[in-house]
């Protein structure tokens, strides 16, 4: 197929299989090699790219893009930071000049994911920065550099992206066995049509079925030009997220209601895969390390479905039937995501070897109720302790109706023993889940008290 | 002069724009294979059946070859000729190459590597630390024992024994380049290599007996790696013998990279380790006696191990008087990948023993763990006339040391029946050791400056003030505990395989005046290049902008030893200055008539060539030599002096010098659920007299952080068949951009070598590493303020690791 999109300001029509990466066509079909493989699964960010749409620009893994994901947009490259007659971007200057690269084969893509931030006006430079990994500098003169930078002006030939896309504007109509949808009903009618398809969302997971597991996925139908699928609305009793909704900006719409919630968000993957992935996405493909499922639990989510013009609505809970198993129809697609409006009880403890981009241990969501001293009500949904993203039936079981004390607390604890029977594998062993998980809890109490509860709080 | 100079690093503008080739970048012609292995999934056993025909077919496969398509499978090992490119028929871990695919692309030659059946009739594999010792699966014919004193007497004697045993984790190198390898058929069968390795000879010499064909019918070049650190030292191997010997059979390029995957499951690591101690301390802490039982996983294969075991052994006093000491050393053969050279290269987990003695000494006697420190520091050196103010300081100490009987105890202890310790006996016996400050291994140690380095950092880092405030928070916070610790490094530089100390160069300058420059270190990130190019412009007295940076390849300077052992600048920058000199003295000999001086008198500064008032111009002065028809072309050669020892009885000088660092490390962690963090590390670090401050500093702090990941998120995890579970960043978790420490302060130490390196720097490549057990020691000091006991903290420190700490601390 020909997708059309823009590289480096330069209008491109690129044939390519659905399944191509961006990377692979760089490097092999346009012998832009500045942009490097360092893991092909989107855990590195030596592939960083800059990709510009309707709604702005932003840094993305290019191993786990797939060609027609590019459709209408503007790709910058390291090869494209630079401006026309070599003149170094700020950043590229700042990091020359505070020796920012050694070996220098994360350097690209650092580049990019710095030159999107300071287009973006971000200060936030480990943030920004927690997709891209270096293991030479220790990242100490890179941050420097970062910070020398910030303050220069966004050179003019980061902006003009933009404002090209009007060129590229026009639909692609579906031709075999790839759909591009650009709204729901397109995808609900195709989708109908091939229910063995292949939903790409984001791209975050099913990247890996085709750069690791070797996978051919055809029929494929791309998402990201449905536009009715992607935004939040609140209408007061419900927030309805949008099932193409990306992280990125999920998170930064909860961060004023559930704090907690945008927090967790925050070391959610990193700004590449946040950028990519989607808030149906991470529901749908069933993961029980998924982040996003234990916490939209514990705030009373309800999933939205949709086959043809059937439309249905469930618990978000009730979707996760076992262990790669879900309440899903052939043909059936996650539409949105509601969030009942409440008080913010909500805290999320995302437990992990590393604090960013890394899959949880153990994902625990607390939402729990006090009135006058006792507790009322109590949802607490875990990731990484069942096959499945699951409640504490009987830990919530335990608390409710009893007053909200440490006593309580721990005899509640005690209960996460009948919840759950987790599994040793390479990230933990299930001893230390269930105890971590148990202790949660505790943490949740003190947190509720006001106490400094994450060694993220504590200064030097 | 352009050496001492904070320089960037010379590719920094190409590195910046992408446009900085590594092997995967460089254009290849059209023709050029892609090559991949098929991969045991089975740890140990017979392959029983390998049926390759769905290989043969897929789209774009051009050759398969297996084991049985040779006549003589070529080897790939860098020692004992113990590796086979494609397993014979035995299997020896799971990741081991099976057959190998070349296709007309990478992915199509992935996809086929897919297809094989594979049948393997499965054996039970050998895999932890226990199972070897239980199977006596070893290399070499026993431990290997260092002995000094009488430890057993010591111990028996010493009014408190500290007991103990520690787990070290391996660590995977993650280099962001994984290993890669080009090469181009020539004419008549030679072949041309473009590698990513540290170690281009090597590379030649293996590609050569693989294809059966002279050293000089191979030429290897390595422009750059993207990141070694040990990783590319020899296991580069296989990727360069697996295309030459393709492109030996089909007359075409070709070229091998492995998926992140492949390198993770294929490729070695750091060894992991386990150390036992017993040590006999006085009621002050001071060591009486340490015995140390090191286990040393190595996996399938010798490759490194041997060396990387001996440096275990030879860091396990790091800068403490050992007064007696035993180091017991067990290289254990499993079915698990072949451990390899890793930044530090065994140093680190002899280094990690000691320091955890000083922690468990502190612990129990209740004292300041500094101070335990301290006062078993090695005697401190002065300027000049170190010794006398060594043996001042020794006797300060009130130590009353026996005489040595080592002879005696090196029968009993090295293993009965080896040839090898027979040399006890021999020529090596050593002399009666005096109350000297000497290493376990006999070494005097006169440059020792820890204890001034120390003093500085205690006052630029306000550790005593910072303690008492650790106190505090601790004593007012039942959930989050702080933590903060002291170590200190000294690490030994040198290859202990005493003939790898040896460089060569090639300089020319051409009549431009222009300066060509090639030695024998390669470029993975650490600035080598750089620096050696600041060395051959100072002797020129030009500008670093006028010296050309170029490839390291077999064809300038033969017989390289592998850029390792922190070596680098101190090897090659000797053997460019030498080069640069005698080139140098070419010229000033040619010129000093017209400068009306002596060739002597002639210097070589700002451009210009000069003898008092008289001078020219550097280009005038090459064109003059060059029409005087004078060699502008020059050599340079170096070896280190000093260095003699017997690695099988452990005595003698392995090293030229020690490099020292010493710093301080705050953490916080969470007694709930073991997460933890670094606040803030202050580290005094000593390069001599730097060659470039800004690329030193770059080594100190990116060294630190990869010694910090390796004992805390960096985790190995095999499974119970063997299979290696973190095969991908998505699992092993290098330390990320928020991991390093808030605050993080590095100094460069004021003084200069002792030794005659180049310029008086030191080497700088491995020692900062190990200024990342700071961290792992604060760690423990965090852990302890939970509860009573002593935490005894295990490596690596991941939330479940700190969390059982806690619960032993609470007892």
């Amino acid at each position: 197929m020909t997708i059309r999109f823009l590289l480096n300001g330069e209008p491109q029509e690129a044939d390519a299989s659905p399944t191509t990466t961006l990377l692979d066509w760089l490097r092999e079909r346009k012998g832009l090699t500045g942009t490097k493989e360092g893991c092909n699964e989107g855990d590195c960010g030596a592939c960083t790219v800059m990709v510009t749409d309707v709604d702005g620009s932003r840094a993305l893994n290019a191993c786990i893009l797939f060609m027609p994901q590019l459709q209408g947009r503007a790709v910058r490259t390291v090869e494209g930071i630079a401006g026309p007659d070599g003149t170094l971007h700020p950043v590229q200057e700042a990091m020359v000049a505070h020796h920012g690269s050694q070996c220098g084969f994360c350097t690209p893509g650092f580049i990019v994911s710095m030159a999107t931030a300071h287009l973006n006006g971000r200060r936030d430079h480990d943030d920004q920065l927690a997709g891209n990994l270096c293991r030479c500098t220790g990242y100490a003169p890179i941050i420097r550099a970062a910070k020398a930078a910030a303050e220069a002006p966004v050179p003019d030939w980061m902006t003009g992206d933009a404002e090209a896309l009007d060129l590229l504007r026009q639909d692609m109509p579906a031709t075999g066995n790839v759909a591009m949808p650009t709204s729901s009903d397109d995808l609900a009618a195709w989708y109908e049509a091939h229910p063995d398809a292949v939903l790409i969302a984001g791209a975050t997971d099913v990247g890996l079925w085709v750069t690791k597991a070797l996978r051919d996925l055809e029929p494929v139908a791309f998402l990201n030009n449905c536009s009715d699928l992607k935004g939040i609305v609140s209408d007061g009793g419900a927030i309805r997220v949008g099932a193409m909704t990306q992280l990125t900006d999920f998170g930064d719409f909860i961060a004023d209601r559930h704090p907690s919630f945008a927090e967790m968000i925050r070391r959610y993957g990193s700004v590449q895969v946040r950028n990519a992935a989607t808030i149906g996405g991470n529901i749908a493909n069933g993961s029980p390390i998924g982040d996003g499922p234990p916490p939209l639990i514990a705030l009373g989510a309800t999933l939205h479905l949709r086959r043809g013009d059937a439309r249905r609505s469930i618990a978000l809970e009730d979707f996760f039937l076992d262990y790669g198993r879900q309440d899903r129809a052939p043909g059936e697609f996650v539409e949105a995501v509601s969030i009942p409006v409440q008080p913010d009880r909500l805290r999320v403890y995302k437990l992990s070897k590393r604090f960013d981009q890394d899959i949880s241990a153990v994902c625990g969501a607390f939402n729990v109720t006090v009135e006058d001293g006792t507790v009322s009500a109590a949802r607490i949904a875990f990731g990484g302790m069942a096959g499945i993203p699951k409640r504490a039936a009987h830990a919530e079981a335990a608390l409710i109706g009893q007053p909200w004390t440490t006593r309580t607390v721990q005899a509640a604890k005690a209960a996460f023993a009948e919840d759950f029977t987790p599994l040793t594998d390479m990230r933990a062993s299930a001893g230390y889940r269930l105890e971590a998980a148990g202790n949660m809890l505790l943490r949740y109490f003190r947190d509720m008290a006001g106490e400094t509860v994450s060694v993220l709080e504590v200064r030097p | 002069m352009s050496v001492h100079k904070a320089l960037p690093h010379d590719a920094a503008p190409l590195h910046v724009t992408g446009a900085a080739r590594y092997v995967d970048d460089v254009p290849v012609p059209r023709d050029c294979l892609h090559l991949a292995f098929g991969l045991s999934k089975v740890a140990k056993g017979r392959l029983v059946r390998l049926d390759l025909t769905a290989v043969r077919s897929a789209p774009g496969v051009v050759l398969v070859l297996a084991g049985e398509d040779f006549a003589q499978i070529p080897d790939c090992s860098p020692s004992a000729h113990d590796e086979p490119l494609l397993s014979d028929g035995t299997i020896h871990y799971a990741g081991q190459p099976l057959f190998l695919v070349a296709a007309e692309s990478h992915l199509l030659a992935r996809r086929a590597a897919a297809l094989a059946v594979v049948e393997i009739a499965e054996e039970r594999p050998i895999l932890t630390i226990d199972e070897a010792i239980a199977a006596g699966s070893i290399f070499e014919e026993g431990p290997r024992v260092y002995a000094k004193g009488d430890v057993d007497a010591a111990l028996a004697r010493a009014p408190h024994v500290i007991e103990g045993s520690l787990e070290i984790g391996g660590q995977e190198h993650f280099y962001l380049e994984g290993q890669a390898a080009l090469v181009l058929p020539q004419e008549a069968g030679d072949m041309i290599v473009h590698s990513s390795s540290q170690h281009p000879t090597e590379i030649q010499h293996k590609v050569a007996d693989a294809i059966g064909r002279p050293m000089h019918a191979v030429r290897v070049e390595v422009r750059r790696m993207g990141g070694g650190f040990g990783g590319k030292e020899s296991q580069g191997n296989h990727l360069a013998i697996a295309c030459a010997v393709v492109a030996a059979r089909t007359g075409r390029p070709a070229k091998m990279r492995y998926d992140r995957d492949d390198d993770f499951t294929v490729t070695g690591k750091r060894h992991d380790a386990r150390i036992d101690y017993r040590a006999g301390v006085d009621r002050d802490g001071r060591l009486l006696g340490v015995d140390f039982v090191q286990m040393i996983r190595c996996g399938w294969s010798m490759d490194l191990s041997l060396p990387v075991a001996d440096r275990a052994m030879l860091h396990a006093d790091n800068a403490y008087l050992l007064p007696n000491a035993r180091i017991t050393s067990h290289r254990l053969k499993t079915n698990t990948q072949s451990a390899t050279a890793f930044r530090g290269f065994g140093g680190p987990q002899g280094m990690v023993g000691i320091e955890r003695v000083m922690d468990h000494v502190a612990h129990t006697l209740g004292l300041d763990p500094l101070e335990v420190r301290r006062r078993n520091f090695y005697a401190e050196a002065e300027a000049h006339g170190a010794n006398a103010a060594m043996r001042t300081s020794g006797k300060m100490k009130g130590e009353v040391l026996d005489t040595a009987d080592l002879a005696g105890r090196g029968s009993v202890k090295v293993e009965t029946g080896s040839g090898h310790s027979k040399r006890f006996g021999g020529a090596h016996s050593p002399v009666p050791m005096e109350a000297g400050n000497t290493t376990p291994y006999g070494m005097e140690v006169e440059d020792f400056i820890l204890r001034a380095m120390t003093a500085r950092l205690e006052e630029v880092a306000e550790i005593e003030a910072r303690r008492t405030a650790v106190a505090a928070w601790n004593e007012a916070n039942e959930v989050l505990k702080r933590g903060i610790a002291v170590t200190p490094v000294k690490f030994g530089i040198s290859f202990t395989l005493t003939h790898l100390n040896q460089a060569g160069a090639l300089v020319h300058v051409y009549q431009d005046g222009s300066i060509h420059m090639n030695h024998g270190g390669t470029e993975m990130g650490q600035g080598l290049f750089q620096k050696v190019a600041q060395v051959a412009a100072d002797r020129f007295g030009v500008g670093p902008e006028r010296v050309k940076i170029t490839a390291t390849d077999t064809a300038k300077v033969p017989n390289t030893s592998a850029t390792a052992a922190s070596s680098g600048s101190d090897l090659n920058g000797m053997a460019v200055k030498a080069a640069c000199d005698e080139i140098r003295d070419r010229i000033a000999e040619v010129v000093a008539p017209e400068l009306q001086a002596e060739p002597a008198a002639v210097v070589f500064e700002g451009g210009m060539v000069r003898a008092g008032s008289a001078e020219m111009t550097f280009e005038e002065a090459v064109s003059r030599t060059y029409m005087a028809r004078v060699s502008l072309s020059a050599t340079g050669f170096y070896r280190t002096p000093k260095i003699e020892w017997d690695r099988i009885a452990g005595r003698g000088r392995p090293f030229f010098y020690f490099a020292y660092g010493v710093s301080c490390s705050e953490v916080v962690i969470d007694t709930l659920t073991g997460e933890n963090r670094i606040l803030r590390t202050d580290i005094i670090h000593d390069c001599g007299r730097s060659l470039n401050p800004a690329l030193d500093i770059g080594q100190i702090e990116g060294g630190f952080v990869q010694g910090a990941g390796w004992l805390t998120m960096e985790e190995l995890v095999w499974d119970g068949a063997g299979r290696l579970r973190t095969h991908a960043p998505s699992t092993y978790k290098i330390p990320a951009c928020s991991d390093r420490p808030e605050v993080f302060n590095v100094e460069l130490w004021d003084g200069e070598n002792r030794e005659e390196t180049i310029y008086r720097s030191k080497a700088v490549g491995e020692p900062p590493f190990m200024l990342g057990i700071s961290v792992f020691s604060a760690l423990g000091n965090a852990c302890a303020a939970a509860g009573p006991n002593f935490p005894d903290l295990q490596a690596p420190a991941t939330p479940e690791a700190v969390l059982a700490a806690v619960g032993r601390a609470r007892g």
